[in-house]
């Protein structure tokens, strides 16, 4: 079988791994966006149990390995209390509890890289707290934090081949039960390899038209502090 | 009656006392001009006056409701100081009419129409009515400085609080700024600014205090405290600084 051949032959599989691959990045940044806000906000929090909530959080999903915490999810908790879930929802769950670690940690940068003086003359003008932070801090801090953000979805996305060793059909699973049939792994996972590349680098491209356009707003609006 | 009324006032940062019991009177529309070394604690006392410090011990009151007090609603007690700091700190994510129309419209103030009629008023005041649609980055400091003001002018304030106004601006930037200053104490406005601005401070203010090491250590009109300073201390930093 040639090249081009085994090449057609694979692609109904890969387009269906990389649509889970797609669906488990999609699904894992929106709730890894959601966690992350929600624990930057405990971060920056007035409240100590927020905050230590929030620093926990960050510290056991930083210093463990995602393979570890897959494994630990998917086949530790069915057996230690016998929470059972499918290995899809188990990848969500770990990759959304990942991004979101790191997320907060962006946001949070992104929050503090904003000069205070902004916060005091909202609250000068008799803003909230709340007000300020929406319409002053906030605006500010996402155009510093896209560049960052984009580079944790394309984290995100790589992160995804791991949930392969818990059996979710993402596209590297799909290369992995190719290869195992017909022991033809130099083609196989390079085509995985340069399919992994031709989407992270659409990505690429895409976060830098973004980063165009925002920064050229910025040059027109903030080198002042 | 007082505007602002301080009582006692003492401020820590972690062990170090750097307000150690003040009293002051402000009337209405006095001009008071804050002087001293750096260090002396005059920008801090500024800030403890609207609250953008929180005071350890003693009581402020502006225009009648303490504003150390816990249960003060502290925002609303705001919108009626308004404040200038040393940088600008305009929002460089608005433009300079949205700057000004923020604390009206977010504080329901003012419809956006209103506030945008305010706006220009304000920005003709300053002189920089042609800048409506800009944004803050393509202002000269002094501009930028100029836009600040209407900023705070635009909650239409009783008080407004100018912490070294001129200190990050381009000599010849420092003029147009002051002359706005003196414009709003020509119509009355009641004010407390800190400034190195001597001459400024000689022509403008109605009182001089000067500050060292956490207390008024002198005060009195210009004339008396810039002319005949009374203590050693006064005497020392006039000299360093005319």
């Amino acid at each position: 079988m040639d090249f081009f051949e085994l090449f057609m032959q694979s692609l109904p599989r890969f387009a269906d791994g990389m649509r889970t691959t797609l669906f488990l990045t999609v699904a894992a940044l929106f709730f890894g966006i959601i966690l992350g806000m929600i624990a930057c906000f405990f971060k920056i929090s007035k409240l100590k149990v927020l905050r230590a909530i929030a620093t926990i959080y960050v510290d056991i999903i930083r210093g463990t390995p995602l393979l570890v915490q897959a494994y630990f999810l998917y086949f530790g908790i069915s057996q230690g209390i016998g929470i059972t879930m499918t290995n899809t929802t188990a990848g969500i769950i770990v990759l959304s509890l990942n991004a979101g670690a790191y997320l907060s940690e962006i946001f949070r940068s992104g929050i503090n890289a904003v000069n205070k003086g902004q916060m005091e003359a909202a609250r000068s003008l008799g803003l909230s707290y709340s007000k300020a932070m929406i319409k002053v801090v906030l605006p500010q801090a996402v155009r510093i934090v896209i560049p960052s953000v984009v580079n944790q979805f394309i984290i995100t996305l790589k992160d995804t081949t791991i949930i392969s060793v818990i059996g979710a059909p993402e596209l590297m699973k799909t290369a992995n039960i190719i290869v195992a049939r017909n022991f033809r792994g130099f083609e196989i996972y390079g085509m995985v390899a340069i399919l992994y590349f031709i989407v992270i680098f659409i990505l690429t491209k895409i976060s830098q038209v973004i980063e165009r356009r925002l920064s050229n707003g910025k040059s027109k609006s903030s080198q002042s502090a | 009656m007082e505007k602002v009324k301080v009582r006692n006032l003492h401020k820590y940062f972690e062990k170090l006392e750097v307000l150690r019991g003040i009293d002051l009177d402000v009337a209405e529309g006095e001009v008071v001009c804050l002087i001293g070394p750096s260090g002396s604690g005059k920008s801090t006392f500024l800030r403890c006056i609207n609250q953008l410090e929180e005071i350890t011990d003693g009581e402020i009151v502006v225009d009648g409701a303490s504003i150390t007090d816990k249960k003060a609603n502290i925002n609303k007690l705001r919108e009626n100081i308004g404040m200038v700091f040393q940088q600008f700190n305009l929002f460089p994510h608005l433009t300079v009419a949205q700057n000004i129309m923020m604390a009206p419209v977010q504080l329901k103030k003012m419809t956006k129409d209103e506030a945008a009629v305010r706006a220009k008023e304000l920005l003709e005041m300053v002189d920089l009515g042609e800048k409506y649609d800009e944004y803050p980055a393509n202002l000269s400091g002094g501009q930028q400085q100029r836009v600040a003001i209407a900023r705070a002018l635009a909650m239409n304030p009783d008080i407004m609080l100018f912490d070294e106004p001129t200190s990050a601006l381009d000599p010849e930037m420092v003029g147009e700024v002051l002359n706005v200053i003196k414009k709003l104490a020509k119509d009355g406005m009641t004010m407390v600014i800190v400034t190195h601005e001597m001459g400024f401070a000689r022509e403008v203010a109605d009182r001089v205090i000067f500050m060292d090491e956490g207390v008024i250590v002198e005060q009195g009109n210009p004339m008396d405290v810039f002319g005949d300073p009374q203590n050693e201390r006064t005497k020392n930093f006039l000299n360093m600084v005319l």
